[in-house]
């Protein structure tokens, strides 16, 4: 009677410990870092590089701080409107600019290579976005960008929306691949 | 009595804050003098009624039943009298609630009831600032601005409100009761101010992290003041005349600020975050949380995650030099 009784103790005090162990949050930045100069990555954009090694690279490490992190997306999101993203990307499908949920990326599809991307512009049409976009922010709509193809954690992509979406939400995408440029996506391959 | 005192303090101290720019027992408007109305009635109804019971309650504790009564004894008499009571006392309370529902009902037809007037806006909620509309039959009059309401005193004015991203609720209680701000729909409210002054609302639905700075002004004054003010609002930001404000707002058009925000007549057309055009001459920025000097003005552009954290407006980089010239600029948009 005892040692049963003294069972569900240690069963009932274990079930709330573990409990516990759920209580830890997502770290949230709330000052924003935009204040300092734009993070310095160098990244190539090819994997060919003479000799035996790939290209040398150099990365803050930023990356994991914005495309891991739900917050951070889903102020990109947020920013990917209100900066009209849309008006040549569309919802991600593409338009006048190309589509950015597929598997094709043809200026690297890493966030670091996305970062780049926004900020220097790319020939035919994008703008650089330098001086106009606060670092972080940049850092932000890449990560958002790289959640259309979910190639972000599930559990920080974005839920489902409040107006009507055309697909499901990036969360429910099944996970995507990045194949940078240069190479040709299964996506855009022949049917054999 | 002694010990009670600090306790009677306590109790009547509250009522101290119950006046001035926001409070919804200094009603200024028709609305709000029913909604005040009705928390009086309803306050000296329902303590009168506790009262009574407390009284009752005091005699039936200090009547003590004899200690060798059979408990199982019945009065004939007092049987009577008990009914005779309760019953009152039941009709009693079906006539309060029915009179008070009654009330309800007819203050809710004063509340809900929309006269013609000859204003409309439309009320935006952002996170976490109000977005303001004037509209206008000649499109030319329309024109947007933030935080900060102007209205003609005695006339109605139709406030139309609309959430951006979550829900939000428009709350002057000086004018009138609360309502929601919904995204995906229409809300309408009718506020109307029998006197000249200035009356403070608040964000009243939970929206986040500064959701308790997100304050509004409505300023009402009288109808030639109120159509002063809407020509120069209507009417474009006049470039600067000395060097120093025209640095500034070269400073402004180069800077990040253009993506968001918009300044009518020059090229900064974002339309995310509030409009510009006048920010001078509204009493308070970031939403009644500063009021509106240049020093404030500095303070926002280079920290606004100091003084709200979270917020969307980011801090942008600007070199020491720039600073001075841009809250110039920014102050002197009248």
């Amino acid at each position: 009677m005892c040692s049963s009784s003294l069972k569900a103790v240690a069963a009932s005090i274990l079930l709330t410990a573990l409990a516990l162990a759920a209580c830890q949050r997502e770290e949230r930045e709330f000052r924003s870092k935009s204040m300092a100069d734009e993070t310095e990555e160098k990244v190539s954009l090819v994997p060919l590089s003479p000799g035996p090694s790939g290209p040398a690279e150099q990365r803050s490490g930023t990356a994991k701080t914005y495309e891991e992190n739900a917050y951070q997306i889903a102020q990109g999101q947020r920013l990917y409107a209100w900066f009209n993203c849309n008006g040549c990307h569309g919802n991600g499908g593409g338009g006048s600019g190309p589509p950015l949920m597929d598997d094709m990326w043809t200026y690297g599809g890493q966030i670091e290579h996305i970062v780049q991307s926004i900020r220097e512009g790319r020939p035919n049409g994008m703008p650089s976005f330098r001086g106009k976009v606060p670092d972080e922010q940049i850092w932000e709509i890449a990560a958002y960008v790289r959640s259309m193809g979910r190639n972000v954690p599930k559990a920080a992509a974005p839920g489902r929306r409040d107006d009507m979406s055309p697909g499901p939400a990036e969360q429910r995408r099944p996970p995507g691949q990045v194949i940078d440029g240069g190479q040709i996506p299964p996506s855009a391959q022949m049917p054999q | 009595m002694r010990r009670a005192a600090p306790f009677l303090l306590l109790a009547v101290l509250p009522l101290a804050g119950c006046q001035g720019w926001q409070s919804a027992l200094d009603a200024q408007g028709p609305a709000a003098r029913t909604l005040a109305d009705m928390f009086w009635i309803f306050l000296a109804v329902l303590g009168a009624v506790w009262g009574l019971t407390m009284i009752a309650l005091l005699l039936s504790l200090r009547r003590r039943r004899p200690a060798d009564a059979d408990p199982l004894a019945t009065n004939p008499e007092t049987e009577r009298r008990m009914i005779v009571t309760t019953s009152i006392a039941v009709g009693l309370t079906l006539v309060t609630v029915i009179a008070l529902t009654g009330l309800s009902y007819a203050a809710q037809k004063v509340l809900f009831a929309r006269k013609d007037g000859a204003l409309t806006l439309l009320v935006t909620g952002e996170q976490w600032w109000w977005k303001i509309t004037y509209e206008d039959s000649q499109p030319n009059r329309v024109f947007t601005t933030a935080n900060e309401i102007h209205i003609p005193v005695g006339e109605p004015v139709l406030i139309k409100l609309e959430a951006s991203d979550v829900i939000h609720a428009f709350w002057v209680p000086s004018l009138t009761g609360k309502m929601d701000l919904i995204p995906g729909r229409q809300n309408q409210i009718q506020i109307q101010a029998d006197r000249p002054g200035l009356y403070r609302g608040q964000c009243a639905e939970f929206c986040g992290l500064q959701h308790a700075h997100m304050g509004l002004f409505v300023i009402a004054e009288t109808k030639e003041e109120f159509e002063r003010w809407r020509d120069r609002q209507v009417s474009s930001a006049t470039p600067p005349s000395d060097s120093h404000r025209q640095r500034g707002m070269e400073i402004f058009l180069s800077k990040p600020c253009v993506m968001c925000h918009q300044v009518r007549g020059t090229d900064a057309g974002g339309k995310v975050a509030p409009d510009l055009t006048h920010v001078g001459s509204r009493r308070t920025i970031a939403a009644g949380t500063l009021e509106t000097t240049r020093g404030n003005l500095a303070a926002w552009i280079l920290d606004p995650h100091g003084i709200k954290p979270g917020v969307n407006m980011p801090a942008v980089k600007l070199e020491p030099d720039e600073v001075q010239p841009l809250a110039d600029y920014l102050e002197g948009l009248k």
